[in-house]
This record gives C-alpha cells, sequence and structure tokens, in this order.
C-alpha cells in the first residue's frame, strides 16, 4: 500500500524540515520526501493547509486492561489514541495483576498488535506489585520490550527501595519514571492544600509532598547514575528542582499533563465536578503559568496525558470517594494546538519536541524522521478543524474529560502507522 | 424572598439575607416560647425529606421539631437503614426519593459537596445541615441569632473561633457570616489546626489565645474532633485544655459583657471546662433554643410558606 501525501506543511526539528513539500509512504517506510512527486498507485491525501509531523507520542497513559476492562482495554484505548493523533502510547503498569513480569508485558504488547491501530510501549512496575518493598522482574520485562519502568500511582516511598530500584534499571538503557507523592505528607488529600481545600473544605494534597520526593529522587539520580524522569510535574517549585539538575547536568527529565498547563485549583467550583478531580490535583494558577513558561523554556520534555479512564458510576459521586483522574488523549492536540501553538506562543518545531520527538527519545523508541528510509509513523494535523469536546467525541470506553464542553480549533486528521492509516480524515479505521 | 433557592453555605448569602432569616426567626421563637400550642400550620402539606447520612443528634432533632412545629410532612433517612449504607449511590437516593414527589431535602453528610450532588438530582429545595469539613450554614445562622439577640446587633463585634479550625464546618460557615454581617473575626488555633490558606477568611489567625481574650465580645470554641486525633495534630487532651481550653482563669480575661458559645457536642475538660460551660456568660443552650426557631425560618423562607401561616 502507498499513500502521497500532497503539498502538507512539513514540520521536524530533527531534519531540519519547515516547508510545503510532498511525502510518499510506500508499505511501512517513507519513501521519499519532496516537491511535486508523482507516484500513479499511491492513494493521494491532501495535505493542503496541513501539517505533517512525525507520529506523535503519549508516554503516559492508563489503558487499565488486564483487569480494569470495563474503563478501558487497550483496543479502545488504542481508538482514543488515534482518534487523538498519537501513533504511539507508552502504558502504565498499575494493572490487575500489576504489569511486574515480562508476560505482562508481551499480553498488553499482543493485545495492542490485535487492535492493530497504535503501537503500545508498555512500561513495566518497578516493584513487585507495586507495593514498594521488593524489585520487579525488570530485566525480564526489558527483554519482552518494557520501554520503561514506574509504579505510577504511587510513589516508591522508601528511599532505600527507590535507590535499590534505580541501582538495579541503570543496568539497562531504560528511564525511571516516577509519580512523585509522599504520601505521609498527603494522606487523604483531595484537592490542593491552601486556598482549594480551604475553600471546598477536603483534606488538602500539598505542593511539598510532590516536590519532596522530586528532591530525593534528583539525588537518587545523582548517585545511581540512572535515567530519572518526573511524571506528571505540577508545581513550579519542583519544575525549579528539575531545572537545577538539569543544569547540573543530571539525567533528570520530565512530563507536563495538559490539565496542569490549562487548568488550576480555581477552576474547581461549589459543583464539585469530579472530573477535575486528579492526583496530583489542580494546582495554583500561579503553578500552572509556570507549567506553560517550562515547557517552552525546555525545562519540561514532554505533554503526557495521564489518561485515567473510570466509569460514570465512579466520577458520578462525592467528591472524596470519586476516583482521581480524566481521561485526554483525544484532547491533548487540540488542547496543545488551540492554547499554545495557533496563538504563536509555542512553534510547531517545539511542539513536535515535546510530543513527538522526547517521549520517543525517553521510551528508546527508534527516531521517526521526515525522511526517506524513516518508519511511516506520521500525524497530519488540520488547523482549523473544529472539536467540541463532548461524549459522542470521545471514542474511548470513558467518558471523564476534565474539558467537556469545550469547544477547540485544530486536531489530527490522518494517522499512519508503520504506513497503514489508521485516521482517516477524522475517523478511526477498522482494527 | 432570600435571593438563593438553596441554602448550602454562608459565602452564598448577602446580610440582606442573613437578616431576614434572623428577623423571621423571631416570630418563630416566639412561636416556640410558647406556654400552649407550639405549632403553627405554614408548612401544612409540604414534605420535607431529612437525609442524614452521618450520625447527628442535636442537628436532626433540631430540624425535626422545626418541621413538626411548621407542620409539615417529614420522612426521616438514613443511619443503619440508608440505602446508601446498601450500597446505592446517592444520585439513585435521591432520584427515588424526587420520585415520590417531596418539597425538600435537608441533608448531612459525611463528604463534602453533597448537597450540591443532591441539588443536581432533584427540583426539590435543599438546605445543608452539615457536609464533611466544608459548610454548615444552619449552624452559622443560629449562632448569629444567639450573638445578635444578646448585643442587638452585629456588626462590629469582635469574634475570636477557637479550635481545630482546618477541619470545622462550623468555622467555614459562621467566619464568611460574621464578615457578611460586619463583625471581626479572630482564627485561634495551633498550628497544626490553623486554615491550609490563611488569606481565604480574610481575618488573623493567631496560636496566643490569652493575648486576643481581652478584646473579644463573643468568645466561640469549637468542638476538637477526638475522632481526628490520630496523627497526632495535637499531643494530648491535657495539653490542648492548657494552652486552648476555656477554663476560669481565662474567663476572668473577657470583657464584662462578652460571651460564649460553643456548637456541641462539648469536650468537658477539653476545649471546655465545666464552670466556665456552665457560668453565666455562656449563651450554649441558647443556641440550641435558636437552632429550632431559625431551622423554621430558613425551611419557611426557602419554600415559601403562605403569608398567613404564622398566625394559627
Amino acid at each position: 500500500m502507498a499513500y502521497l501525501i500532497k503539498g502538507a506543511h512539513l514540520v521536524d526539528p530533527q531534519v531540519d524540515l519547515d516547508e510545503v513539500l510532498d511525502v510518499l509512504i510506500v508499505d511501512d517506510k517513507i519513501s521519499c520526501v519532496g516537491a511535486h512527486l508523482e507516484a500513479p498507485d499511491a492513494e493521494v491525501v491532501d495535505g493542503s493547509g496541513k501539517y505533517l509531523v512525525p507520529g506523535l507520542v503519549d508516554m503516559h497513559v492508563h489503558f487499565r486492561d488486564p483487569g480494569f476492562e470495563y474503563k478501558e482495554t487497550i483496543a479502545t484505548g488504542a481508538r482514543a489514541a488515534t482518534h487523538g493523533g498519537f501513533t504511539d502510547v507508552a502504558t502504565m503498569p498499575n494493572t490487575s495483576p500489576v504489569t511486574d513480569s515480562g508476560s505482562e508485558i508481551r499480553y498488553q504488547i499482543e493485545q495492542a498488535r490485535m487492535a492493530n491501530l497504535c503501537h503500545v510501549r508498555p512500561m513495566g512496575a518497578l516493584t513487585s506489585e507495586q507495593k514498594g518493598e521488593a524489585l520487579a522482574e525488570i530485566g525480564d520485562m526489558v527483554v519482552e520490550g518494557a520501554s520503561a519502568f514506574s509504579d505510577d500511582g504511587h510513589g516508591v516511598q522508601s528511599a532505600g527501595m527507590m535507590r535499590t530500584c534505580m541501582e538495579y534499571v541503570s543496568q539497562f538503557d531504560r528511564v525511571v519514571c516516577a509519580h512523585c507523592e509522599v504520601e505521609t505528607l498527603t494522606n487523604n488529600g483531595v484537592v490542593n492544600e491552601g486556598r482549594a481545600s480551604t475553600r471546598l473544605g477536603m483534606f488538602g494534597w500539598p505542593a511539598l509532598g510532590e516536590e519532596l520526593e522530586i528532591m530525593r529522587d534528583i539525588e537518587l539520580a545523582r548517585i545511581t547514575g540512572c535515567d530519572f524522569h518526573v511524571c506528571h510535574i505540577s508545581t513550579a517549585r519542583g519544575l525549579e528542582y528539575v531545572r537545577r539538575a538539569k543544569a547540573e547536568g543530571l539525567p533528570v527529565t520530565c512530563e507536563v499533563t495538559p490539565h496542569h498547563l490549562f487548568l488550576c485549583e480555581d477552576d474547581i467550583t461549589d459543583a464539585y465536578d469530579t472530573n477535575l478531580k486528579m492526583n496530583p490535583p489542580l494546582r495554583t494558577a500561579e503553578d500552572a503559568a509556570a507549567m506553560r513558561e517550562g515547557i517552552l523554556d525546555g525545562s519540561i520534555d514532554c505533554v503526557v496525558t495521564d489518561h485515567a479512564p473510570h466509569a460514570a458510576h465512579e466520577k458520578d459521586c462525592e467528591w472524596e470517594i470519586s476516583y482521581f483522574g480524566c481521561v485526554g488523549l483525544e484532547t491533548s492536540l487540540p488542547l496543545m494546538l488551540a492554547n499554545m501553538v495557533i496563538p504563536g506562543r509555542m512553534s510547531w518545531q517545539r511542539m513536535v519536541e515535546v510530543m513527538a520527538i522526547n517521549p520517543r527519545r525517553l521510551l528508546r523508541l527508534a527516531p521517526v524522521r521526515i525522511e526517506a528510509g524513516s518508519a511511516a509513523d506520521l500525524t497530519l494535523i488540520d488547523p482549523e478543524r473544529i472539536v467540541h469536546v463532548t461524549p459522542e467525541y470521545l471514542v474511548g470506553k470513558s467518558k471523564n474529560s476534565a474539558f467537556l464542553g469545550l469547544t477547540l480549533k485544530g486536531c489530527a486528521c490522518d494517522v499512519f502507522v508503520d504506513g497503514r492509516r489508521t485516521l482517516v480524515d477524522g475517523e478511526v479505521a477498522a482494527s | 424572598m432570600l435571593s438563593v433557592k438553596h441554602l448550602i453555605d454562608t459565602p452564598s448569602l448577602t446580610a440582606d439575607d442573613i437578616t431576614q432569616i434572623l428577623d423571621t426567626a423571631r416570630s418563630f421563637a416566639e412561636i416556640n416560647s410558647r406556654k400552649g400550642i407550639k405549632k403553627v400550620p405554614a408548612l401544612r402539606g409540604r414534605t420535607i425529606v431529612n437525609l442524614f447520612l452521618e450520625p447527628s443528634t442535636r442537628t436532626r432533632s433540631s430540624f425535626e421539631l422545626a418541621e413538626k412545629r411548621l407542620s409539615a410532612d417529614t420522612l426521616n433517612m438514613g443511619g443503619s437503614t440508608s440505602s446508601v449504607v446498601k450500597g446505592e449511590s446517592l444520585a439513585d437516593t435521591i432520584q427515588t426519593i424526587d420520585a415520590m414527589n417531596v418539597d425538600m431535602f435537608v441533608v448531612r453528610a459525611r463528604l463534602a459537596g453533597t448537597p450540591v450532588k443532591v441539588m443536581e438530582n432533584t427540583d426539590a429545595i435543599v438546605i445543608n445541615a452539615g457536609d464533611g469539613k466544608h459548610q454548615h450554614p444552619t449552624q452559622a445562622m443560629l449562632d448569629l441569632y444567639t450573638i445578635r439577640e444578646h448585643f442587638g446587633h452585629l456588626d462590629g463585634l469582635n469574634v475570636a473561633i477557637v479550635g481545630d479550625l482546618a477541619h470545622s464546618r462550623v468555622c467555614g460557615s459562621l467566619a464568611p457570616a460574621l464578615k457578611t454581617m460586619g463583625a471581626n473575626v479572630t482564627l485561634v488555633g495551633p498550628p497544626t489546626f490553623l486554615v491550609d490558606d490563611p488569606t481565604y477568611y480574610g481575618c488573623p489567625q493567631t496560636s496566643d489565645f490569652d493575648s486576643v481574650i481581652p478584646d473579644m465580645d463573643v468568645v466561640y470554641m469549637l468542638r476538637v474532633q477526638l475522632e481526628r486525633m490520630e496523627g497526632a495534630a495535637i499531643p494530648s487532651k491535657r495539653e490542648y485544655n492548657r494552652l486552648y481550653g476555656l477554663d476560669s482563669r481565662r474567663e476572668t480575661m473577657m470583657r464584662p459583657d462578652a460571651i460564649i458559645c460553643h456548637p456541641g457536642p462539648m469536650n468537658r475538660g477539653m476545649e471546655i471546662n465545666t464552670e466556665v460551660a456552665d457560668c453565666k456568660r455562656s449563651r450554649i443552650l441558647d443556641q440550641v433554643t435558636a437552632g429550632v426557631a431559625t431551622r423554621m425560618a430558613e425551611m419557611y423562607l426557602l419554600l415559601g410558606g403562605e403569608s398567613d401561616g404564622l398566625s394559627n
């Protein structure tokens, strides 16, 4: 099968590409990039007015499979990812059973192959059953294709255990991704400690609970030499620690979610909309501004969704007993386009770095470049297409979006994964 | 007419709303103090559901009496008979009762925001009878009533609210309501009990109880939630009493006409000592009395009781 994408604006800072050209895809590879390409056998895709970028990667999603298939499966999650413009996602290991052995990694990769939409790059747990007590079979998982390691959902509470994890992982070429939370500080916290916890009358989740563990793990990265990545960073001070570590040349990176970029604690009104309950919680407006600054100045390496599907009955209840998290795969790119790229705050190049190049590097995947010979994993973006964020728009299994009701301009219209067109003019292809 | 359709929190109430409630409560207080029939037909034929999802004695009794004295029909739900205990979601519980066509829900819940979730699932009017650590507006109204009855006004009064402020729905409702009425509020407690955002209420916070007592017209002692002692926010009952308890030494430091309030139930020997709880400054039982009248006023105003309903 061949596709000829005609006249799209190609953006790929890896090969200094920023111009309108044609791209010919043959089978699973980019065969040719150039002006006025002809390929009589290829299906032509009109790229005029659109942007073609290396396929987007979300390195932090929860697909709930195995164990919580009523929220999302690898197949339904892959549909949502494709609809959102992604070619690759990294799934977090807090499944049931926990993804802490090679066979669990193999299961996910096999399910993804059957879904045949996007690449699923499972992350393995750092500790057995994510209990923070004993090493998981990390080497076994590396052999089966684990992309990185994390106990996401919890921080590894013991500093000694985390040191062991990082020392052990340092023998493999893999990154340790940490959900940073000192649980003795966050306790029963369900909203940011401060104005929100006071106004809403609920236990606070203090910024310090995140920052202290970021600080600890940066120091552990220093002595172990292990690559360390901070998951869903949310506070200005925490980001400052990362910034300083980078300046020192330590192997430290971090990611941010669209909800921590574009929402804050003040958005939680007296209606107690549980779709705004996440972990870490929405922080102050100043923190959100610092996140937007950090994604522009290079302190933050990538945008991830922390896509966290939950069934309606797990969210349609009182805030304190509702589950943490919101879905995000189908709003991530539209939010970045509408808030950052199209208004000119962020360049297309930077968007490609934080949504494709950097996460691919952190997951130790082969680079995808818009050049002949590269894997044909590509996302075509229509900056004019309107997205109404409604339950009907969301094709994943769960509808718990923090952005329901929003109208956004700009989204993916076509996606190619190994040369297969998985998103066709906004519609997800059949598996 | 109140500016709000439901009584969920006090920051939503205007000074005029509060004044209306307190003035109306006065008429009901008169009815409640009658020797004879303490009942008016104001809410005859209206159905009120008391949905108490966490244990409560005084608030529940107060509401029930208030409803009976207004001639409303009542239905009590909650506790061990509650369907919520059986695993039904709040939305389903409310929709089920709503299908029986009721006029009002009085909601007490362990979880903050529950009254709003109730509102989303019914057309009936909702009164918040205390939700988690969030709000307890009907407590605030009875407190304001009690204080106003003593001083004749609320503006310019100095009020200290003392105790576990961070976890107190009483403080959450009382402090904003006092501010709306022009009183000066000072929050007092150990640093581990102060509110997370000291700027939220726009009033000073201090851990030096003795220094503020001489300036106060009202010393409002909060109940220490003994069940929340775990996690060691304070080391012991004895130490708390010594540093923050209202004892006779502190009582003698108060202004001559200053009063003592407490929402109950009291931990005698902890936040308040017996000799003070029962002294003549204490308005603690007046607060309880005011609770029935102010709750009658709130239900009456929200349900738009008949204009001639006050006579019988």
